[in-house]
């Protein structure tokens, strides 16, 4: 009985689902007819737990007529050291060194179109959006060589990581009005609060800008192992070492007897 | 089967981490050395935060120690009185080794520190051995028993603070081995390594202690050392992966066990060529590292606060 009933009951949900996201697709064109641009994320939140790899989120949102868009997502903001190495009697050593105020410990570009066509560097500049145009600051100014050739190092690390987004991903256009993305999290990506900016650029200016922000949190036991290691420092330090000895006693009971 | 660290921050596959804590395990047995500095150097190859894998690997070590020691200590193979005495150094050695850490890291030049002292002592203790036990194994083939003077006389036995050691059979100054624990204590501390590469020579060689009890005394000294290592990197620094470092036990003990059964089966010499060669390729890997021409010249941190 329970059987038959489930049926009908789960395409009854589907179809809910179905209107629902119908629903909200058709709210969404409606308000972009009166805002111009209306965006959101798949989900707010990228849990990290213990079996976490990595992971993509969705943005979808709709524009109220042409123009291009553009999406930046960026990480929580930290400072940075970046050091040169020279040569020292023989052997590489840091020998100079730069501090960054605020860098953003991640970075993603999507584009609709290429960076060129859709807005003079100024504009790209004031909004950040491209590599070359994020704001990075050095704590103690000098030469703007030196700031060059550091600051392109900085962006060179953080692309190794996989932190800074080496190419843009494209934003793809279903019909006139309504556009999607998928943003990449590599599974080193750090904690803490980001923030997904789109931007509706209409003959080189941004005409509209929309910012979602996007939480990347540790969920569950690799959660409460770092929450615990935080909070109770001690209490962690002497289970780790029981844990460490009670294993290494374990084992060679065992294997005396083999 | 990728296994998320929470410490670490990162996503490794948890079968490759069994295999390298078996490996490494193996190796550890056999020489009645930790492995440290092996598995040090590797898990910041495979992407652990090199302050995670120093702080991780003290804690791991304590447990490899202690499944190591009970193999040895069946064996009857563990000089405790002398263990104890080493082990006062080396809760000094390990406290001074924190503190030296911290001053090091707020100038700026830790990882070569780290390097440079990775390179010398490796280097220096690798040589040195080889040199010995390729003689040794030589004079073996041609004499099939060198007669060994039974008691050198130095200037180290004029030392003060005299102990008699029975387990040993040693009359020595409590300094000497008070002083070695000291310095594996330190480089506990520094390197994130149990420091028996070098506590096993100096143990031999400085203090003359049969070879059949140096692995287990050395052990039972370091799983103390690593101990309080862990203890402070987990507190000060939060920097022990309690996963990475059970992963790492379980491949780890496993290995040790067939390492310990396997090194009954080697000669002192022969086990002492094969680590110093072990020893020595580490060692000229660092090197090497040093003086070639790195890719990428720039490097970044999050900066330390002073």
């Amino acid at each position: 009985m329970l059987h038959l009933r489930a049926r009908p009951c789960l395409s009854a949900a589907l179809l809910a689902c179905l209107g629902l996201c119908l629903a909200s697709l058709w709210l969404l064109v409606r308000e972009a007819r009166a805002q111009a641009l209306v965006a959101d994320l798949s989900e707010h939140l990228v849990a990290i737990t213990t079996g976490f790899t990595g992971t993509d989120v969705v943005l979808f949102g709709a524009v109220d007529g042409p123009g291009a868009v553009a999406l930046v997502v960026q990480g929580p903001e930290a400072p940075v050291s970046v050091r040169r190495k020279g040569r020292v009697a023989g052997i590489w050593v840091n020998t100079e060194e730069m501090e960054f105020d605020r860098v953003p410990a991640y970075y993603s570009l999507a584009l609709s179109q290429t960076l060129e066509e859709m807005a003079p560097p100024a504009v790209l500049q004031r909004h950040e959006i491209g590599l070359d145009h994020v704001r990075l600051v050095p704590k103690h100014p000098t030469s703007a060589e030196e700031v060059a050739a550091f600051r392109a190092a900085l962006i060179r690390n953080k692309q190794r990581d996989g932190l800074y987004s080496t190419a843009p991903q494209d934003i793809v256009f279903l019909g006139q009005r309504l556009f999607s993305t998928r943003i990449h999290f590599p599974a080193n990506v750090p904690t803490g609060t980001y923030m997904a900016s789109v931007f509706l650029i209409r003959d080189g200016d941004v005409v509209s800008a929309q910012t979602t922000p996007l939480t990347v949190s540790k969920i569950g036991f690799s959660a409460s192992v770092s929450d615990y290691a935080q909070r109770y420092g001690m209490v962690y330090a002497v289970v780790a070492i029981l844990l460490a000895v009670s294993a290494g006693w374990l084992a060679g009971v065992i294997f005396r007897k083999s | 089967m990728q296994v998320y660290l929470p410490i670490a921050e990162i996503s490794v596959n948890a079968l490759l981490l069994l295999a390298l804590g078996g490996g490494v395990g193996f190796l550890s047995g056999l020489f009645g050395v930790g492995g440290g500095f092996l598995m040090t150097p590797l898990l910041i190859f495979i992407g652990v935060p090199p302050a995670v894998a120093v702080g991780t690997q003290a804690n791991q070590l304590v447990g490899a120690s202690v499944s190591g020691v009970l193999a040895h200590w069946r064996r009857n193979n563990v000089d405790v009185r002398l263990g104890s005495v080493m082990l006062v150094g080396g809760v000094l050695g390990t406290s001074f080794g924190v503190w030296l850490f911290g001053v090091l890291q707020q100038l700026g030049h830790i990882d070569l520190v780290i390097s440079l002292s990775y390179v010398f002592f490796l280097g220096t203790v690798s040589l040195l051995m080889l040199w010995e036990s390729v003689g040794a194994l030589i004079r073996g083939r041609i004499k099939a028993a060198a007669p060994r003077k039974l008691h050198h006389h130095t200037w180290l036995h004029g030392l003060p603070l005299k102990m008699r050691f029975p387990r040993s059979r040693l009359y020595i100054s409590a300094l000497l081995p008070m002083l070695i624990g000291f310095v594996g204590g330190l480089l506990v501390a520094i390197m994130g390594i149990g420091g028996g590469f070098l506590l096993v020579p100096a143990m031999i060689y400085i203090l003359g202690m049969p070879t059949a009890l140096v692995a287990g005394t050395s052990l039972f000294q370091i799983i103390f050392s690593t101990g309080i290592a862990a203890f402070l990197q987990a507190t000060s620094n939060q920097t022990v992966d309690v996963v990475l470092a059970m992963l790492l036990l379980v491949g780890g003990v496993i290995g040790a066990q067939f390492g310990t059964r396997a090194g009954t089966r080697l000669r002192g010499e022969q086990a002492r060529a094969l680590l110093a060669l072990m020893v020595l390729a580490v060692a000229a890997k660092l090197a090497v590292d040093l003086i070639v021409r790195p890719e990428d010249l720039y490097s970044i941190t999050r900066p330390v606060s002073p």
